[in-house]
């Protein structure tokens, strides 16, 4: 006989074969890395900040980061125009970026769930309801409601979590739809139901647990998603305001100088492109660990 | 153009794997003339599709094989470049496959793919081409073959379409068809119709015919001789009467006991089965591979590689060190 | 198939009447459009000028049905900075970023379909690591941020092409891929998934198995195929080019529709807002419609019964 023995098998458990693939894939490991960093970052700024990211130096302004000759360790990335120290504004727009995202993601996580999943169980009536909604949703540009909203509202940190948080539903509920509708056609959902389990123990522990897995991975997509519009939004003076260190904001400040001080603009723009790229990653791999059949 | 349509001598299929090289093929020679219906029965997973895939070089790209001698219609297809095989494939060797309801492209018409067919290989115009098509599909039993010319794969039936499927391999008059359990996915009753269907033709193209299948019933209906898998190899060949009749190998053997025989077995009697699993081929492996679930098999039997061989020089071989005496004792019958 | 047509139809037009709803509402967001549109700095006459010239201050679904009539027949207002008609300055701006749309959507295409391709046909190659690679890449970099870079090295840096304005065909290179490059990943990986996902078909073996050459097994027989679900993406990222056109063409100059949401928005020109979202909306719906329209034709199965 060949080399089936209790080792080969013994390696084969769920948990294990989980552990495997979670470690093995590269993108999950540099994503899941990138993004602990960030919030590590963002959860101790006030410890490790090394000045106030309000504090204005008008003598010190637009320093330029140390490895330039004219750079200082006192600003290791240097200052903006009016003389904040960029490095302590990079790790409190860490917490901006993070908070808005997070946010943003739980609410419209909570939205879309909710009609998705309540469409994919109820079916008719229901279902087209909540169809007619995605699709009149997506009907709409995002960027150009959400500048409107935060024109007549004002922008500020609470009102673009808010908006983003009840305009970027749609792909969630999509997701959940289409997940609830086939864990629904299962034999296990139809058993409860012959079983007389009431309807929201149904969706607690038939439903909901096998569509976390497509949850999460829309959920970490979604994170990305709200803090690269956030940027966007502030970006164009209809985000969050000043003086908060916003990524966005920062590089909108640091566009006119950009040509001779070009870190202004440089160094918030590789932060957004890392963060987003990392919880990319992470979002991926976790599709390709959970769910590999659903990748696109 | 000899009589023997298809002769393969010593075929291999290796498909590496995360966990090793899977030997899914190992040592498989066989032939055909024209005329003649081999069937090559085994369970799911003995090798028989790899090694239909295998002889029209069409495996999985991850998958090789290693023939000593493939030849077609007498002349050697080994070494044959793409561009030579797609010139032979559809051509002088055509397949049937299992699924007719995803084996035709949804997007074109009947028509458009059996007409590209027959201009991939002959000088046709369209309008020749089309016209044999209809005649193909007439042949095959089609009514209102003009219409279905124009009409998609969604619009006819499973049957039709398996009836399409022959229609259009035996589009440039193939040597050799081999048909991968065409009828396996089919309803009982379109089953025996395609089967006769496939015989018929068969004898009026003089063609020789491969067909891979699970179901005994099929082999009694249409093979003139037969070729069991087990595991990847040929465990044992011969005439369709010297199987049926006087198998000789335990696993023909219990195969046989599978099946009740109307008349024959008692009611009550438990069917037969054969207990154990098929052995995994990943990795080397010596012996017989049918050791673990035989009654006869002794240490002698794992200890080397068992060929195949046909001692009374009868056409009938099969694999296992025990002589036909011994195995007629062995009351495994 | 003409059933089928309808009824798109009629759902593409209870969409429309929801949006223009939403659009038209979402002035009301704000306690008192009147102020919202005055500014902070307006007197109290000034505001009330303004509510008396918009009719804010009759019944809000009386103004809607209002708004809608005059929409339905073309007439979407008065811009309130520009002093002019809505509809015409719409009109006016909506080539240029028409232009740019297909510009940027057809760079999207020739980037993604072959890239998809070439990677579908040789899984974990070279070629499908850098696809996904660029993909991957692409997803992650903010556009405004792309711009700005863009125009650092290519204008400033290397002198090749202009930063602002509209006047000729190397004004659009820039913002062209600025804007198409953030739709290229989601179509390179439906069209690798999709050309795997065919490739693996059974037709496709019967197609090889009848000696048919390899070029036509790839073009006529997989990617017909294949690219289905792709035409509707590209029309929904087409669709969605619109919102993005916003930031590209503020940060290029280009007069288009999406400058003159911006410069209306930070105005508090409400009117043109509203006649804005309402356009984009109206554009994203048709265009889905035709998308889906051809998606259905494309598939037999669909057009025939």
């Amino acid at each position: 006989m060949s080399e089936i023995n209790s080792k080969t098998l013994e390696s084969q458990t769920k948990s294990s074969v989980f552990r495997r693939r979670v470690f093995g894939h590269q993108g999950v490991m540099i994503g899941a890395a990138i993004v602990l960093a960030a919030v590590l970052i963002a959860l101790s700024a006030p410890l490790i900040a090394p000045h106030d990211p309000y504090y204005q130096d008008l003598l010190n302004r637009l320093v330029p980061p140390v490895w330039d000759s004219r750079g200082s360790w006192e600003h290791i990335l240097g200052t903006d125009h009016l003389g904040r120290d960029y490095l302590s504004r990079l790790i409190y727009g860490a917490r901006i970026s993070l908070l808005i995202g997070v946010g943003a993601a739980l609410i419209s996580g909570l939205i879309g769930t909710v009609l998705g999943v309540a469409a994919g169980y109820f079916g008719g009536r229901v279902d087209m309801i909540v169809t007619f909604m995605i699709t009149v949703r997506l009907s709409m540009p995002v960027v150009l409601v959400a500048l409107a909203v935060v024109a007549i509202v004002g922008g500020s940190l609470q009102v673009v979590i808010m908006v983003l948080g009840f305009l970027l539903w749609d792909r969630f509920a999509v997701v959940m739809r289409s997940s609830t509708l086939q864990i629904r056609s299962m034999d296990y959902v139809a058993a409860a139901q012959a079983v007389g389990c009431s309807t929201t123990r149904i969706l607690t522990t038939e439903i909901m647990p096998n569509v976390v897995n497509n949850l999460i991975v829309i959920a970490t997509l979604e994170i990305a998603h709200a803090i690269i519009l956030e940027a966007a939004l502030s970006f164009l003076g209809l985000g969050v305001q000043p003086p908060l260190p916003s990524w966005g904001l920062m590089v909108s400040e640091g566009k006119d100088m950009m040509l001779f001080e070009p870190w202004l603009i440089t160094i918030p723009g590789v932060a957004l492109f890392l963060l987003v790229l990392a919880i990319n990653l992470l979002g991926d791999g976790a599709r390709d660990i959970t769910a590999p059949e659903n990748r696109n | 153009m000899s009589d023997r349509v298809l002769h393969v001598e010593n075929l291999t299929v290796d498909i590496p794997l995360a966990t090793g090289i899977l030997h899914a093929v190992d040592g498989v020679s066989l032939h055909v003339d024209r005329g003649e219906t081999l069937c090559i029965v085994g369970e799911s997973g003995c090798g028989k599709s790899l090694t239909s895939l295998a002889l029209m070089d069409l495996l999985p790209t991850k998958a090789t094989r290693k023939i000593e001698k493939l030849e077609l219609g007498g002349e050697s297809i080994l070494g044959y470049s793409e561009r030579e095989m797609s010139d032979v494939r559809g051509n002088k060797m055509g397949m049937i496959f299992q699924e007719p309801m995803t084996s035709l492209n949804p997007a074109f018409t009947i028509g458009n793919q059996m007409i590209e067919t027959l201009r991939r290989h002959r000088n046709l115009s369209n309008d020749a081409a089309s016209e044999l098509a209809k005649r193909m599909l007439e042949k095959v039993g089609i009514t209102a073959a003009g219409q279905r010319l124009g009409q998609y794969p969604h619009q006819l039936s499973g049957g039709l379409r398996q009836r399409v499927m022959i229609a259009m391999t035996l589009l440039c008059e193939p040597e050799l068809i081999i048909a991968d359990e065409p009828t396996t996915a089919l309803d009982v009753t379109i089953q025996a119709q395609i089967l006769l269907l496939l015989k018929e033709l068969q004898s009026e193209f003089d063609m020789g015919l491969v067909l891979i299948t699970h179901d005994l019933g099929v082999v009694a209906r249409i093979a003139t001789r037969v070729a069991v898998m087990y595991a990847g190899q040929i465990v044992e060949e011969g005439t369709a009467k010297q199987i049926f009749e006087n198998p000789l190998h335990p696993y023909t053997r219990g195969l046989m006991r599978c099946i009740p025989v109307p008349g024959k077995t008692k009611r009550g009697t438990p069917l037969g089965s054969i207990p154990g699993m098929v052995p995994s081929l990943i990795g080397d492996f010596t012996g017989c591979r049918f050791a673990d679930r035989c009654e006869l098999a002794g240490d002698v039997c794992r200890q080397s590689d068992v060929p195949l061989r046909d001692p009374n020089g009868k056409t009938q071989a099969y694999r296992c060190i025990h002589s036909i005496e011994m195995l007629a004792k062995g009351g495994v019958a | 198939m003409l059933y089928y047509t309808l009824k798109r139809l009629g759902l593409a037009g209870l969409v429309a009447l929801t949006v223009s709803f939403i659009s038209f509402g979402l002035l009301y967001i704000s306690s008192d459009p009147a102020i919202a549109m005055a500014g902070e700095t307006a007197s109290d006459a000034d505001i009330e000028a303004i509510r008396q010239l918009y009719g804010f201050d009759r019944p809000i679904l009386v103004q809607y049905f209002d708004w809608l009539q005059r929409a339905m027949s073309g007439d979407l207002g008065k811009s309130y900075y520009f002093r002019t008609d809505v509809s015409a300055l719409i009109a006016e701006r909506l080539s240029t970023t028409m232009t740019l749309g297909v510009s940027a959507i057809t760079f999207a295409i020739v980037l993604s379909v072959p890239l998809g391709v070439a990677a579908a046909i040789r899984p974990n190659s070279v070629i499908d690591r850098i696809a996904l690679f660029l993909s991957v890449m692409g997803q992650a970099l903010p556009s405004f941020w792309f711009a700005l870079m863009l125009i650092v090295f290519l204008s400033v840096t290397f002198r090749l092409l202009p930063t602002s304005g509209s006047d000729t065909w190397q004004h659009f290179i820039m913002p062209t891929i600025v804007l198409g490059y953030y739709a290229a990943p989601a179509i390179m990986r439906l069209t690798r998934t999709g050309m795997l996902e065919v490739l693996s078909t059974d037709y496709i073996r019967t197609a090889r198995a009848k000696g048919l050459r390899p070029r036509v097994v790839l073009f006529k027989h997989a990617l017909r195929n294949a690219v289905i679900p792709v035409v509707s993406l590209t029309a929904v990222q087409f669709g969605f080019m619109l919102g993005g056109s916003i930031v590209v063409e503020t940060i290029f100059a280009l007069h288009g529709a999406g400058f003159l949401a911006w410069e209306s928005i930070t105005r508090n020109d409400l009117p043109t807002v509203q006649g804005l979202i309402l356009v984009f909306s109206l554009f994203y719906i048709v265009l889905t419609f035709f998308a889906d329209l051809l998606n259905a034709w494309l598939d037999p199965r669909i057009r025939i019964n």
